[in-house]
């Protein structure tokens, strides 16, 4: 189907987050052809993930429900979900590339009424709460998903699991039947809007994530706060389910560390700051939140939201990163060590729940991409040797969604230059 | 104060840094801490230290000159590492801390009577006497640095490990009479004094 539509006058967006859905969009509402692939069964990427965004505290929902809008009117955007991209050849104004597209044993029939979901009993990790809780092997991945359409975990096609979803189904959406495929397509340009992955915090040996339950990173809070999360939005802690009143934050978990990540990933001090306010949010002044830190980056212009925060009487900031953290094995609390660097004070202080604000790493780390594509030291997307190929977004640089969103539309131009000079060439 | 150190002084007046940079071994990566505060955490020995590495590092740049060189912190580095692998901007923590020991000993600013530096010292003269270390001397001239009353206590109190060493014949009493030594004693002593001449022409030490 795709491949019969696809030219050298198409646009090929790899990744459905944030910035792919911009640049996507912005390129299909100038008139231009968008194959969008995403890896996932829906669209929305981490964004789709996060409770809140700082600075206006506004819900990420709000945002995506518009650019998912726009998707679906739009008819110059070939939406592919589930699909990755194994190979690239040619140049700039004529790329061959091949997608695989696994198979999500559901088809377009689907109504998203749940109806397999309830007869099937297995249960698999939930990646969409990063692990924090499990989900049905039928499963619609969150609320906002687009395609809304369920999908079958390959674990139990080929098992009466499978058959019981399939039985279950009233308009004979279930097909077990389906295979993986390899389609290979024609582009023009190609934008990388392939995104980041949270730093392995388990990596950061003295922190001990991996090791004591009450050690969690900055994503998986969010969906703590999250009324989706596993918890319904209370802020528990995964070790015993207490309530967690007192949360210390650990910056540059990973980031501006020549042993973990040698950039600094730019978002993790707002994050924090952001957070803070979701401990508030739950539990008011008895809350209370600590931030360690080497110095607080609060990017571009968002001082004041800093500076809010500095005047919340129940955050606290200490200056200083913290060595190792340890276990009161008595109350499963996580116990910090360090030594600040506002006088040198040696301390041990004991908090409920440690969020680790662990930085961004490009998700195209350790996946082969084609030769021509030019990375920085950090493995962040600079473009490509020839000009037909772009990083978008956090696969480009880390940053926050908003510029994320400006970068994705830049390189949304670039990719419209290089079709309409491929066009004028042709013309010739 | 000896001539070095007036002329060190003389030199780089109230620029610290550079004096470090120009003659402290890895001293150009002093600059380069941004005050993290991991080594100090990590420090098995912290809260025994005068200043830890994340102080040091900031009082230099301070030009606390006589604090930082009078500072008994660089001769309690135990030589674990630690905060060296974990500094997030890789600085050679565990050589500079030798470095700047080695610095104030050679100026004649280390604290006198730092237990660590004065075994140290102990350590050296007794290998370069003779290329190999008189264990028996070593051990004697450690117990009685105090002199002969908490000399004989501190003996007794060690007398079983002596003892056992004795008969796994890893110290001979017969050392007392000089001991063994290299082959070539003469070339051992003119290897060290080569070596000692390059080392201070490096470090720009005629004194």
């Amino acid at each position: 189907m795709t491949a019969s539509i696809a030219t050298n006058q198409t646009i090929l967006v790899v990744g459905g987050g944030i910035s792919g859905m911009t640049a996507a969009l912005e390129a299909a509402e100038c008139g231009k052809q968008v194959i969008l692939v995403e890896k996932t069964p829906v669209l929305g990427g981490r964004t789709a993930r996060l409770y809140r965004y700082f600075p206006k505290m506004c819900h990420p929902t709000c945002g995506l429900e518009i650019n998912l809008r726009r998707i679906k009117q739009n008819r110059n955007i070939r939406l592919m979900t589930m699909t990755e991209v194994t190979a690239v050849s040619g140049s700039r104004g004529n790329y061959s590339v091949t997608l695989k597209v696994s198979p999500r044993f559901v088809n377009e029939n689907c109504t998203a009424c749940g109806k397999c979901g309830e007869a099937v009993a297995t249960e698999v990790s939930n990646p969409w709460n990063y692990g924090l809780d499990k989900m049905k092997a039928a499963y619609l991945p969150h609320n906002m998903a687009y395609p809304q359409r369920y999908v079958i975990d390959p674990s139990i096609v080929g098992t009466p699991e499978g058959e019981k979803a399939k039985a279950a189904c009233p308009v004979g959406a279930v097909d077990l039947d389906m295979k993986e495929e390899s389609v290979t397509l024609q582009v023009g340009a190609v934008i990388y809007a392939t995104g980041w992955r949270p730093y392995d915090a388990a990596k950061i040996q003295p922190y001990g994530y991996g090791r004591f339950a009450n050690v969690i990173t900055s994503l998986e809070f969010e969906r703590l706060a999250d009324p989706q999360g596993p918890t319904g939005g209370k802020i528990l802690r995964p070790g015993d389910g207490k309530e967690a009143k007192n949360v210390a934050f650990i910056q540059c978990a990973g980031s501006r560390d020549e042993n973990h990540l040698r950039h600094c990933s730019r978002i993790c001090c707002m994050a924090s700051l952001k957070q803070t306010q979701y401990v508030r949010e739950a539990f008011g002044d008895q809350g209370k939140s600590t931030i360690y830190y080497i110095d607080i980056r609060a990017i571009d212009r968002f001082e004041d939201f800093y500076q809010m925060v500095q005047k919340d009487a129940t955050v606290s900031f200490v200056k200083s990163k913290v060595a190792k953290i340890v276990e009161n094995t008595e109350n499963g609390n996580p116990v910090l060590h360090g030594v600040d660097t506002e006088g040198y004070h040696r301390y041990a202080a004991e908090h409920d729940l440690v969020v680790l604000a662990v930085g961004m790493e490009p998700e195209i780390t350790g996946v082969k991409l084609p030769d021509d594509v030019i990375l920085d030291s950090s493995n962040f997307i600079e473009g490509s040797k020839d000009g037909g190929m772009f990083g978008a977004g956090a696969a480009s640089s880390p940053l926050d969604v908003n510029r994320a969103v400006q970068s994705a539309t830049a390189a949304s131009l670039h990719a419209i230059q290089v079709i309409r000079k491929t066009a004028s060439t042709e013309a010739v | 104060m000896t001539t070095t150190n007036t002329n060190a002084i003389e030199r780089y007046r109230n620029n610290f840094l550079k004096e470090v940079e120009a003659n402290v071994e890895e001293g150009h990566m002093v600059k380069m801490c941004m005050q993290c505060g991991v080594c100090a955490g990590s420090c098995p020995l912290g809260p025994a230290w005068q200043h830890s590495p994340q102080k040091i590092f900031m009082m230099i740049r301070a030009g606390k000159r006589d604090e930082v060189l009078g500072s008994d912190s660089m001769f309690m580095c135990t030589s674990c590492y630690n905060c060296m692998v974990r500094c997030p901007r890789q600085l050679p923590i565990t050589h500079i801390m030798h470095g700047l020991a080695n610095y104030a000993h050679r100026l004649g600013l280390a604290p006198k009577g730092q237990p660590t530096r004065e075994f140290a010292t102990l350590f050296w003269n007794n290998l370069a006497k003779k290329g190999r270390v008189n264990e028996l001397m070593l051990t004697l001239q450690h117990y009685f640095r105090g002199g002969l009353v908490s000399g004989i206590r501190e003996a007794m109190a060690m007398q079983s490990i002596g003892l056992g060493m004795f008969k796994a014949k890893r110290i001979n009493p017969m050392e007392i009479f000089g001991g063994h030594g290299v082959k070539d004693l003469k070339g051992f002593h003119a290897i060290i004094a080569k070596a000692k001449e390059i080392e201070d022409r490096k470090k720009g030490f005629t004194a």
